[in-house]
């Protein structure tokens, strides 16, 4: 978890640092406003958008309730198609497993294509230990990993980068300059890209979605990667996070025409892969060998408990893309590989950090995310289920919740405590008020509200 | 409720109590124009709402069972409705105290909560449905913070701001981020400040070019704080809620 700021720094300070570039916010407001008007007049093309996401609201609910049975079909479609699984209980048996198929096969060089399952495992880092060469061949996962860092977003991993800023990178790697154009900077990636392909032993790839009925992998991408790290090596591990599992094709294409909707708003991606199995004799391209990780990784917990529904998720980054917190901070301010409203929830639900336990805090309940989920996940009520678990830290919070119930919670109090503030109403005019503590973190940024000397109460005998 | 009732409990919420009593005035003052008697049960405070987002069940509980109680007898002597000029504080009567009161261990205050709690009505949701008046048009032109417990399903009040801030002879502007939060956020405001000032920041910053006169809405906290925000950037934008805006329009009719 190292590479990630969880640990380093509290949420607040997380915050305030991405709030100190101005590029980055620049950066992001350009591509989610660009990701959600694409959103919107997709879904302007269908013919009852509330409806399907409706039912795929139901489905999801059905499939993750039956979730163990469904795995258990998945598993044995799976080895009868000549797959091989494990079951990886957490992040070190899934880098273990994956360490040794590597080792066997005298694996020198991977290629893969985007997962985040593989960011949660810190499997590169992993593998590199081991002296194995991984390049990422999803143009904005090689971009981050050339930059040394994280993807900043679960769908765009270099989200928070322009163009001048990705043509600076690709010039240090070319060692000449590299045009600002995205056309060039395409061509380039590619031609570099080509070579990894040929020459990798092992391809590694996330899973969309796995289909119990057929033991069959789904791969969504955009550039075509997916399909070359499938194909060309010898070897191809699919890791799949458990709870990525639709029931079978016909829940498949509920979320498929949601997913790329709600991703990019395209109808499909350009590559939708659907893997049956290793290469089977006489077919002409494939991997000799197909192993399939299903991680745990702290996802069981959730089923039967009152965050379920976050394992309904289909990773299609609407609700980061919406999310008005996300927009101003982006992704590695939440400190760790799933951010926005959704990471918010899974950070906390499935890290047994200390500090994971604040991020929850890290939105203002506006509900855009739940509005924007196209499988309905009441986003905003699973934050507000962390906060409960989560009782406010400090003494003096603590004190101050103390007294506002002893009097707030009386109606004669209150109504006392109300003629107080009228009377210190004067005081609201002083400049010194905003260093007091209370008010001071108000006054960050924002003037205190003038207090009328005279509340609504007072009106009220008036004219009531 | 469809037909236009003959007396409705004001539920003020405990910002406009402290901090904007003309919101609360100019709520009365259009329900009386439309015949419509107004009751201010006295015991009334605040809906629990602040230590709710906070996660505190027990805190929320306790200061909002006063306020509960204050309703429901204004409901049992008579008041057909309650009407709030909050979006945010009528959701966390309507949704969200049953909820409340049974995680608090509350039986009987839930039950009562989901009897009071369907007769909230948020205040352009009720006088959408009452008769327009004649008005001296505000002509001004207004944008329009379409706060985020407003738009959600759960009330969907998206258009009745608008056509009544219309009525009152406005000239509503269309602006990027007039749906978008305002970062306010209860406690959020307190726990990330810097974050909550760069949401309103945002907004403003797009109102800069936009020019309005005025920045209308339906929930006070929302306003203060992008006022509070435009006053430390060192503009005076004036800030409004809708129900002072419709009252002034009707009260300058002839």
């Amino acid at each position: 978890m190292g590479e990630f700021g969880l640990e380093h720094a509290p949420l607040r300070e997380r915050a305030r640092a991405a709030l100190a570039q101005p590029h980055l916010r620049r950066n992001l407001r350009r591509a989610t406003d660009r990701f959600m008007e694409a959103r919107a007049s997709a879904f302007a093309q269908l013919a009852d958008p509330d409806g399907l996401r409706a039912t795929a609201r139901a489905l999801r609910a059905r499939t993750v309730a039956r979730l163990p049975e469904l795995l258990e079909q998945f598993a044995e479609r799976l080895l009868a198609r000549g797959a091989h699984v494990h079951w990886a209980a957490d992040a070190a048996s899934a880098r273990h497993y994956i360490g040794e198929v590597a080792r066997r096969h005298g694996v020198r060089k991977a290629v893969k294509s985007k997962s985040m399952a593989s960011e949660e495992i810190g499997l590169n880092r992993y593998l590199e230990e081991l002296g194995i060469q991984v390049v990422e061949t999803d143009l904005g996962e090689w971009i981050v990993q050339l930059a040394g860092e994280t993807p900043s977003h679960i769908l765009v991993p270099a989200i928070h980068k322009d163009r001048r800023q990705i043509a600076a990178l690709f010039g240090q790697v070319a060692g000449s300059r590299v045009p600002e154009e995205p056309a060039a900077l395409a061509a380039f990636a590619r031609a570099c890209l080509r070579d990894e392909f040929l020459q990798a032993d092992m391809g590694i790839s996330g899973v969309n979605f796995g289909v119990a009925a057929s033991g069959s992998l789904v791969l969504v991408t955009n550039e075509g990667n997916g399909r070359m790290v499938t194909s060309l090596p010898r070897v191809h591990v699919a890791l799949m996070g458990m709870e990525r599992l639709v029931a079978d094709l016909a829940e498949l294409d509920v979320l498929l025409a949601l997913l790329a909707r709600s991703a990019t708003g395209q109808a499909l991606s350009a590559y939708t892969s659907i893997i049956t199995g290793p290469r089977r004799p006489g077919e002409a391209d494939g991997p000799e060998e197909l192993h399939v990780v299903i991680l745990d990784n702290g996802r069981s917990a959730l089923l039967g408990s009152d965050l379920q529904e976050a394992l309904h998720c289909i990773r299609c980054g609407a609700c980061l893309n919406v999310c008005p917190v996300y927009r101003q901070i982006g992704g590695h301010a939440y400190g760790w590989v799933y951010s926005g409203p959704i990471g918010a929830v899974l950070t906390p639900a499935l890290l047994p950090s200390a500090a994971a336990r604040e991020l929850p805090l890290a939105s203002s309940l506006c509900g855009a995310c739940w509005q924007a989920c196209p499988v309905g996940i009441p986003l905003h009520d699973l934050l507000l289920r962390l906060r409960r678990r989560r009782p406010p830290a400090g003494m003096a919070e603590r004190l101050a919740w103390r007294v506002w119930v002893a009097l707030w919670g009386s109606p004669r109090l209150y109504r006392w405590s109300l003629g107080v503030v009228a009377a210190l109403a004067p005081l609201t005019r002083w400049q010194g008020l905003s260093r007091l503590p209370l008010a001071s973190r108000w006054a960050r940024g924002r003037a205190l509200p003038r207090v009328p000397s005279q509340g609504f109460r007072h009106w009220w005998r008036e004219n009531g | 409720m469809q037909r236009q009732p003959g007396k409705v409990a004001l539920l003020v919420t405990c910002v406009v109590d402290a901090l904007a009593p003309g919101t609360g005035a100019a709520v009365v003052r259009v329900l009386r124009r439309r015949g419509i008697e107004v009751v201010f049960p006295q015991d009334q405070g605040c809906c629990g709402q602040p230590a709710w987002n906070s996660g505190l069940v027990r805190e929320a509980a306790l200061v909002a069972r006063p306020t509960l109680k204050a309703l429901a007898r204004a409901l049992a002597r008579g008041a057909e409705a309650v009407v709030c000029p909050s979006g945010s504080c009528t959701t966390m009567c309507r949704v969200h105290w049953p909820e409340l009161f049974s995680l608090a261990g509350m039986a009987a205050e839930a039950q009562e909560a989901r009897r009071v709690g369907e007769r909230v009505l948020e205040f352009s949701e009720l006088v959408a449905r009452l008769p327009a008046l004649p008005t001296r048009p505000d002509g001004r032109r207004v944008a329009l913070h379409h706060s985020c417990h407003m738009l959600r399903e759960e009330l969907g009040l998206r258009h009745q701001p608008v056509m009544l801030a219309e009525r009152a002879g406005c000239q509503v502007l269309p602006w990027p981020g007039a749906e978008r939060c305002c970062g306010f956020g209860g406690t959020f405001s307190v726990k990330l400040p810097e974050l909550s000032a760069a949401m309103a920041e945002e907004k403003l910053r797009e109102l800069d070019s936009l020019c309005p006169e005025a920045l209308i809405g339906c929930d006070t906290s929302c306003l203060l704080h992008l006022a509070g925000r435009a006053r430390a950037r060192g503009r005076d934008l004036v800030v409004t809620h809708l129900a002072e805006v419709l009252d002034a329009a009707e009260s300058g009719h002839g």
